[in-house]
């Protein structure tokens, strides 16, 4: 349900002389983003402001990032319940209009080049021109594991001026000193007894001046934060109650699907649609952009008409081959045109000590979340309605605006719940082409799903890399540390799809390796452009999912070529407190006494969190069998310990089920792989028994845990395969060279 | 054609050869049935087939015609295994759970006590993108203690 709807049918109920419900918020610059809110209200209604609805029928909390299944909505809850102490299983949680009010002020930081670990003051400096830059330009995103530190403050704020705004209203109507009431359970409480529900206070509040001074509480004495909740989806998502984007049904809707040219921008050259037309259910077959799109009045019947359409595809050339691109990425990585050198230190071409080289590669990628793309539109030339599940609200209502013709403010979306993203969802091609759909039905709303095998072979997907590396030893130490990445860069390609100009260096593309803590002499860390040609995405920790290999592949050879302890000489090499914390503790959980006898450990230090893991494989008559997997990672605060343990080891086991199986390749311009029995997932039986998560609060900066606790987890994989068999594992995936159990 | 649905009976007007995943979501409004892959590799779609769980991307709406299905609608808030799916918190995105529900259901009602390697072969079907695997396997155990 859109806000909008709740202040309307507030305006039912309660009088219509004062907006019946209020709203909460609270900004940190002086100039507040416009209320998005403003638009549905009448005029004289309180000041509104955009995460908290007070109404006569309750409280809704405005979450505006999206939950993709990593926890989002329930912790935007608990932060706002926090300070306004109301039960979050007894509040409405909806994700919100596409507003700038929304600003994700931590994002833009990945862009920086300044260490998630540099707390100096430049570091402070630039993490605060982040925020204002990101609040300047309304950059409504939910990626990058921002959620928790962008919002952390905030929302707990917009709690506390609900909470003080309604004791305020709550004392002027009992007539007794705000100062002696108390706040519980959605209601204001007096000093004898009397609980005033926030509902009922819901109008006055509405004509109070907000309390805009607030104090958070100290964690010290916070009642929801930091303990085991159920999350507040998870009934829903026990019942099949959920609905999902592919799940909207409206009045009139009609379904379609989209069907475009196998090698991305040929075109189409022909298009015979008479016999699709004619077949049950079909209400259109539409050209689209280098495709087709089928009307129907049920999905299959849309997915079956699309394959009697008798097409003949246009041509494009260069055609992506994937042997031919790592021939490119050869000749970039030993060209003299760098895209970034961030970590220079010391002099790594003059080292001193026995030199390890190495190579590896990692292959493209899909998001492959389970629920399929989709999107539903709605086009009138007066307003267009969006829904679907989006990390990206803003730019979504912008590409639908480009098609329609109309103004952005004219579209209109509700975010929905994803089933998955990993990233996915940070692109649009499906929204666009289901614009596309809706306008030639004008006033009606049109559902378009895409068929797995469309989505999987249109993908937009993790890079490929490639990566050198020469590394030295002396004395039984790592001393010098020279890596080498070629990649396509993630953040052009997807500035490209939003319409801007190539950017400066990519930081995506050494992410989590120029700025490992680790303290070694002589350390160099080089990226290389490869030219654009596949589209490119964010896929679950970006450049640390291939980096974390890399780097903790090459650093395991040197430090075994020194004869060292990998816990050890990682742990001396370790120039981070709570980063040499997480590695002692994952040591302690995996029972680690040495190198080889099957166990292999990774550290990464990726969206501001340490995390160390320890693998542990075994050689069964039936293939390699895993056998445990440690996971210690410091998230500064721990929120929610429950969902933080679920991200970390979703995110370890998604890296290791993609490391062991996963690979996207090309030839003559097609994708090879369509459907999940040719692009393989982690299954059940491959998870190994002892699963361990401890997540550390070291009382650091506080971060999200969605995407760091992927990226040790190959390189962890990688050195306990050699630890248990002596095969030193350098290229994606692991199951070309092994056999897995 | 007739099946009975849910306990319901109902009477459906589509194409002999429309997998029964569609019939129940796109005619019938059961969206707790997903599609994820339609070639029966990830189990995003089961749901029983008198008392079987089954992929409904790979039934024939006539093949279901007389036949007795559950889907994740079907199942009582109550059933021990639903319970342990809230319990264990199990759920991330939740899009893949209606069929892991439906399999680990399936599961407990022909071997109540399943062995830890029982139950990666029968679940090895269903794909969970999140990979809440760890604690599809807690849930499983809690609904198998519950009902022993």
């Amino acid at each position: 349900m859109g806000i909008g709807k709740i202040v309307r049918r507030t305006l039912l109920i309660g009088s219509a002389a004062v907006a019946g419900g209020v709203a909460f918020g609270v900004w940190r610059y002086r100039a507040d983003p416009e209320n998005p809110l403003l638009a549905d209200l009448p005029e004289g209604a309180a000041s509104l402001t955009p995460f908290v609805v007070v109404d006569a029928e309750g409280v809704t909390f405005v979450a505006p990032r999206a939950d993709v299944g990593q926890g989002a909505a329930s912790i935007q809850a608990h932060l706002i319940a926090e300070e306004m102490d109301v039960d979050p299983h007894a509040v409405r949680i909806v994700a919100g209009p596409a507003s700038k009010a929304y600003y994700n002020g931590e994002i833009t930081g990945h862009g920086i080049p300044v260490a998630a670990w540099d707390d100096g003051r430049m570091g402070a400096v630039a993490r605060l021109g982040s925020d204002v830059a990101g609040k300047l330009v309304g950059l409504n995103i939910t990626g990058g594991s921002t959620t928790v530190p962008d919002l952390f403050e905030r929302l707990r704020e917009a709690g506390a001026v609900a909470r003080e705004t309604l004791k305020a209203a709550a004392a002027a109507r009992l007539g007794v000193d705000v100062a002696t009431l108390a706040t519980e359970g959605g209601a204001v409480v007096a000093a004898d007894g009397t609980r005033l529900p926030y509902a009922d206070l819901a109008a006055a509040a509405a004509a109070t001046d907000l309390v805009r001074e607030v104090t958070l509480r100290d964690p010290s004495e916070w009642r929801v934060l930091g303990r085991a909740h159920r999350r507040t989806d998870v009934e829903a998502k026990s019942t099949g109650a959920v609905t999902y984007g592919v799940d909207v049904d409206l009045p009139g809707m009609l379904r379609a699907t989209a069907v475009t040219n196998p090698v991305r921008g040929g075109g189409v050259a022909s298009l015979d649609t008479a016999a699709a037309a004619a077949m049950r259910g079909i209400e259109a077959v539409i050209p689209i952009p280098d495709g087709f799109a089928v009307i129907a009045d049920n999905d299959w019947r849309a997915m079956r008409a699309a394959r009697a359409v008798a097409v003949e595809w246009g041509d494009v050339a260069p055609k992506p081959d994937t042997a031919t691109l790592w021939a490119e990425h050869a000749a970039v990585i030993e060209g003299e045109e760098t895209d970034s050198r961030f970590a220079d230190e010391g002099d790594v071409a003059g080292a001193p000590g026995e030199l390890v080289e190495a190579e590896y590669r990692v292959p493209f990628l899909h998001h492959a979340p389970l629920e399929p793309t989709n999107a539903t539109v709605r086009y009138t030339p007066e307003r267009t309605d969006l829904w679907c599940g989006t990390q990206v609200p803003t730019f979504a209502c912008e590409a639908v605006a480009r098609i329609t013709g109309q103004d952005v403010e004219q579209v209109h979306l509700t975010n929905l719940p994803s089933g998955g993203s990993f990233g996915h969802r940070l692109e649009m091609e499906w929204i666009e082409q289901a614009a596309h759909a809706a306008m030639a039905v004008p006033g009606r709303p049109v559902r378009l799903t895409l068929g797995r095998e469309q989505d999987m072979t249109h993908g937009f997907l993790r890079p490929m890399a490639l990566a050198r590396g020469r590394a030295t030893h002396e004395g039984g130490r790592v001393r010098s540390f020279d890596l080498d990445v070629a990649a396509l860069s993630v953040t052009e390609s997807q500035m490209q799809r939003l319409g801007y100009p190539p950017v400066g260096p990519d930081l995506m593309t050494v992410q989590a390796l120029w700025d490992a803590p680790y303290a070694i002499p002589d350390r160099r860390v080089t990226g290389y452009r490869v030219p654009a040609s596949v589209p490119v995405s964010s896929w679950r920790s970006v450049g640390a999912s291939f980096n974390g290999f890399f780097g903790e592949s090459l650093l395991d050879e040197v430090i075994l070529a020194a004869g060292a302890d990998p816990v050890e000489e990682r742990l001396r090499l370790l120039r981070d407190p709570a980063s040499r914390t997480v590695l002692e503790t994952v040591a302690g959980m995996a029972g680690w006494d040495g190198p080889g006898k099957g166990k292999g450990v990774a550290f990464t230090y990726s969206f501001g969190v340490p995390v160390a893991e320890v693998v542990e494989v075994e050689e069964t008559d039936a293939g390699l069998a895993l056998r445990g997997l440690w996971i210690a990672a410091d998230l500064g605060t721990v929120l929610d310990p429950v969902n933080a343990e679920a991200q970390l080891s979703g995110g370890a086991l998604f890296g290791l089920g993609h490391a062991m199986h996963a690979a996207v390749e090309f030839a003559e311009g097609r994708s090879l792989q369509s459907n999940f029995h040719d692009y393989a997932s982690l299954r059940l039986w491959e998870v190994p028994p002892t699963l361990e998560v401890r997540a550390l609060g070291l009382g650091g900066r506080i971060s999200g845990a969605g995407e760091p606790g992927l990226p040790p987890a190959a390189p962890a994989l990688a050195n306990a395969i050699f630890a248990a068999t002596g095969t030193r594992l350098r290229e994606m995936p692991f199951d070309r060279t092994v056999r897995f159990a | 054609m007739r099946m009975t649905i849910n306990g319901a009976e109902v009477e459906l007007d589509v194409e002999p050869d429309m997998p029964l995943l569609w019939a129940l979501r796109d005619e019938l409004g059961l969206t707790g049935t997903k599609y994820g892959c339609g070639i029966a590799q990830c189990g995003a779609c089961t749901v029983h087939l008198d008392g079987l769980a089954v992929r409904s991307c790979q039934v024939r709406a006539s093949e279901a015609e007389g036949a007795e299905v559950t889907t994740i609608e079907g199942l009582p808030r109550d059933h021990p295994v639903v319970d342990a799916w809230i319990e264990e918190q199990v759920a991330q995105c939740g899009y893949c759970q209606s069929g892991q529900i439906m399999q680990a259901a399936s599961l407990l009602a022909g071997n109540p006590a399943p062995s830890d390697a029982e139950i990666d072969a029968v679940m090895g079907g269903n794909l969970c993108r999140c990979a809440t695997y760890p604690r599809i396997r807690a849930a499983i155990r809690r609904a198998a203690q519950e009902t022993a």
